[in-house]
């Protein structure tokens, strides 16, 4: 008697599991493939962000969904729910056994993946970064969002402008030892001595991409220059945290800010008139740029070599420079007027 | 355990023993093992009919690639789960033995060199959680959250936020490469050869049985002559040691070594020894079924990549598994025990 109650409850549970995958696989397998693209090219183009429900990437995916639509190819979105190093090789997999036209991912490590994307290049794959590179020699192109050059000058620019051409300035920055900051710096040093003789550049302060630390040394800078008239923050950190301190201080307005930062952080801030300005790129149109590059791979208009060039639909004409790089243009500025239009 | 007492016709049995009053076949065809090995056949057959890509025989070199850490870890995993412990720093000593790799063969090392150094901490590492667990008298839950974070730490002052890349390649073809002529990565010749040596030390001999009698009651153990605390300083140790692999494979699989390696890799590690059947509360699981439940997450999480699931999707799915396997085995249990109930009064 026993036994066999046993057995049958055994029997009902193995049936419970086995149904249950039976179902979960069942529906995966019925919203899988929609086959190819339209024309005899593969258009099928898969966004990898480095994560996702990662806002940036929402945006910069939903670019390049635009672009796809715009050339009728399939888009899809795939990735990890972690940036993990080596989260995104499965993926990578994934896609070349998939066989898609081309893959346009934002690394989460120059190295790991290299192996599984040189498996889907040799499988026909196109592979684009965009965000953030992989070595240069495992990808076809990286679209590159800003360079050093491009973020110092609009920084400078910004600044200048706001505060009339003379004055005090000073800058709130990162880590004291961070690299891309410290090659801004010294680019908008330059920049102010050849181009700005009025503007004098008194003191660098850091805060450490700390909110707090950041907050304080802003108040510290605002207490030792009674004469400073702009502050430039060239991380979204620490624009975010001058930006809180002075909107509720007597400066508000008096002393202009401005820097690298994302709209979400500074909606309020742009809002209430504490800052004017500020720069960083369009995700959107990195996203819309990487989508048309992976399609002019296909195409085969393009192999990635320096001084190819292809076009990529609103956004106009695109060259290839060194390294199999492509460069968005210049940073954006983001202001009252357009903040509205960006949700990252 | 029912049929266990009325068949031996003795009164004051209460121990869970398994049920031997069936015959072996059917012992074998219902055990909750065998469960899990039909349902990976049934992902198995259902990817193979129904998700386009999933037939490929290189489905089958992804997944053994992806899932070698978990499967070689769980083996170790298995046995101190089986003794009632857990060791949740094993993925810390995979990050811990990638950075000592890294920051060696960037020394100038050679990698083989670098690879026994990194060996010898992940069993020195163990070796410090075994003997905070057994001399010590810690709970192994606390030491190795504890070490896990100790561990990740030492990985990631090593590196700090550096990658160190470019291996050579005859050692990183050896985990990113097949067995000529199969679509079997290499590295299922050192998963095989563990796990037969794992199962014989766990199923064939009074190691392993001192391994079981440890989980179902620790004082029955002792008074029967089982070296409680030797065995789990060795099984430990072990976890240790084969986290330290593990993190040399991962190594060099993703030609990249980082203190953040291989982060939150002891939950799919758990995930998959309970999955195939091991008790939490010790005593009970089997080796195959380990092995075919970290499987059957790997097999699911591939087939619905293909299928273009998401992600939290697919966690979802692994997680409702793991609940569902856990209800069912919990439900059972009590559904005997009150049986058992009733048949001694």
């Amino acid at each position: 008697m026993l036994p066999t109650s046993t057995r049958s409850l055994r029997i009902a549970g193995v049936a419970v599991l086995a149904s249950a995958a039976l179902l979960l696989t069942g529906c995966a397998a019925s919203t899988g493939d929609s086959g190819s693209g339209d024309g005899s090219k593969n258009y099928q183009i898969t966004f990898l962000p480095k994560n996702l429900g990662n806002a940036y990437f929402d945006t910069s995916d939903a670019g390049g969904e635009k672009a796809i639509k715009e050339f009728k190819g399939t888009y899809a979105e795939v990735g990890p729910a972690k940036a993990s190093p080596d989260a995104q090789v499965s993926y990578i997999n994934t896609l070349t056994q998939k066989q898609v036209g081309a893959i346009v991912m934002s690394a989460n490590d120059q190295k790991a993946p290299c192996d599984a994307i040189k498996q889907a290049r040799d499988a026909g794959v196109k592979v684009v970064t965009f965000d953030s590179d992989t070595s240069a020699d495992c990808r076809d192109l990286f679209i590159n969002q800003a360079t050093a050059e491009g973020i110092a000058k609009v920084q400078v620019d910004l600044i200048t402008k706001e505060i009339g051409d003379s004055g005090e300035i000073a800058v709130l920055s990162a880590a004291a030892n961070a690299t891309n900051q410290n090659a801004w710096i010294d680019l908008m040093k330059k920049d102010l001595e050849a181009n700005h003789p009025n503007v004098k550049l008194v003191d660098v302060v850091y805060g450490d991409d700390d909110d707090q630390t950041s907050f304080d040394k802003t108040a510290g800078l605002l207490q030792s220059h009674p004469n400073l008239k702009g502050i430039v923050s060239p991380t979204t950190v620490g624009i975010a945290a001058a930006a809180r301190y002075l909107s509720t201080s007597s400066f508000k307005g008096q002393v202009k800010l401005t820097g690298l930062g994302t709209p979400n952080q500074m909606r309020e801030y742009v809002t209430d008139g504490t800052v004017e300005e500020f720069a960083l790129w369009n995700p959107g149109d990195l996203g819309y740029l990487a989508a048309y590059a992976a399609k002019a791979l296909i195409d085969g208009d393009i192999t990635g070599k320096e001084g190819d060039s292809f076009k990529a639909g609103d956004l106009g004409e695109y060259k290839v420079g060194k390294d199999g790089t492509v460069l968005l243009g210049d940073p954006f500025v983001f202001n009252k007027d357009n903040i509205g239009d960006f949700k990252f | 355990m029912s049929t266990t007492a009325s068949a031996a016709g003795s009164t004051g049995e209460t121990r869970a023993y398994r049920d031997y009053g069936r015959p072996l076949w059917r012992r074998v065809l219902l055990s909750r093992e065998a469960a899990v090995i039909a349902l990976l056949i049934l992902v198995w057959i259902v990817g193979y009919t129904q998700v386009p890509h999933f037939a490929a025989p290189i489905t089958l070199t992804f997944l053994l690639q992806d899932m070698a850490p978990v499967l070689l870890i769980a083996l170790p995993m298995t046995l101190i789960i089986i003794t009632g412990e857990i060791d949740l720093s094993v993925a810390s000593v995979m990050g811990l033995s990638s950075a000592l790799i890294g920051i060696l063969t960037q020394q100038g090392w050679a990698f083989g060199a670098a690879f026994l150094v990194a060996l010898i901490v992940g069993l020195v590492a163990g070796l410090v959680n075994g003997v905070l667990v057994t001399v010590v008298g810690l709970p192994s839950l606390a030491v190795t959250i504890g070490t896990l974070a100790l561990y990740r730490g030492i990985a990631q002052g090593l590196l700090g936020s550096k990658a160190i890349t470019d291996f050579p390649s005859e050692w990183t073809s050896l985990a990113t490469g097949n067995i000529p002529g199969t679509p079997l990565p290499i590295v299922t010749v050192l998963i095989v050869v563990l796990a037969l040596v794992f199962g014989l030390l766990l199923h064939f001999t009074p190691f392993g049985r001192g391994v079981y009698a440890i989980g179902l009651s620790a004082d029955a153990a002792a008074f029967s002559g089982v070296r409680i605390t030797r065995t789990k300083i060795i099984l430990f140790a072990l976890a240790g040691l084969v986290s330290a692999v593990a993190g040399a494979y991962y190594t060099l699989r993703f030609g990249s070594a980082r203190g953040d390696n291989a982060t939150g890799l002891e939950l799919s590690v758990v995930a998959a020894v309970l999955l195939g059947g091991v008790s939490i509360f010790g005593g009970r699981g089997a080796l195959p079924g380990v092995l075919a439940g970290a499987l059957l997450i790997g097999a699911i999480a591939s087939a619905l990549r293909l299928a273009g699931i998401t992600s939290d999707v697919i966690n979802v799915v692994t997680g409702v598994l793991l609940v569902l396997s856990v209800v069912i085995a919990g439900l059972l249990g009590k559904l005997r025990f009150r049986r058992l109930r009733i048949v001694k009064s």
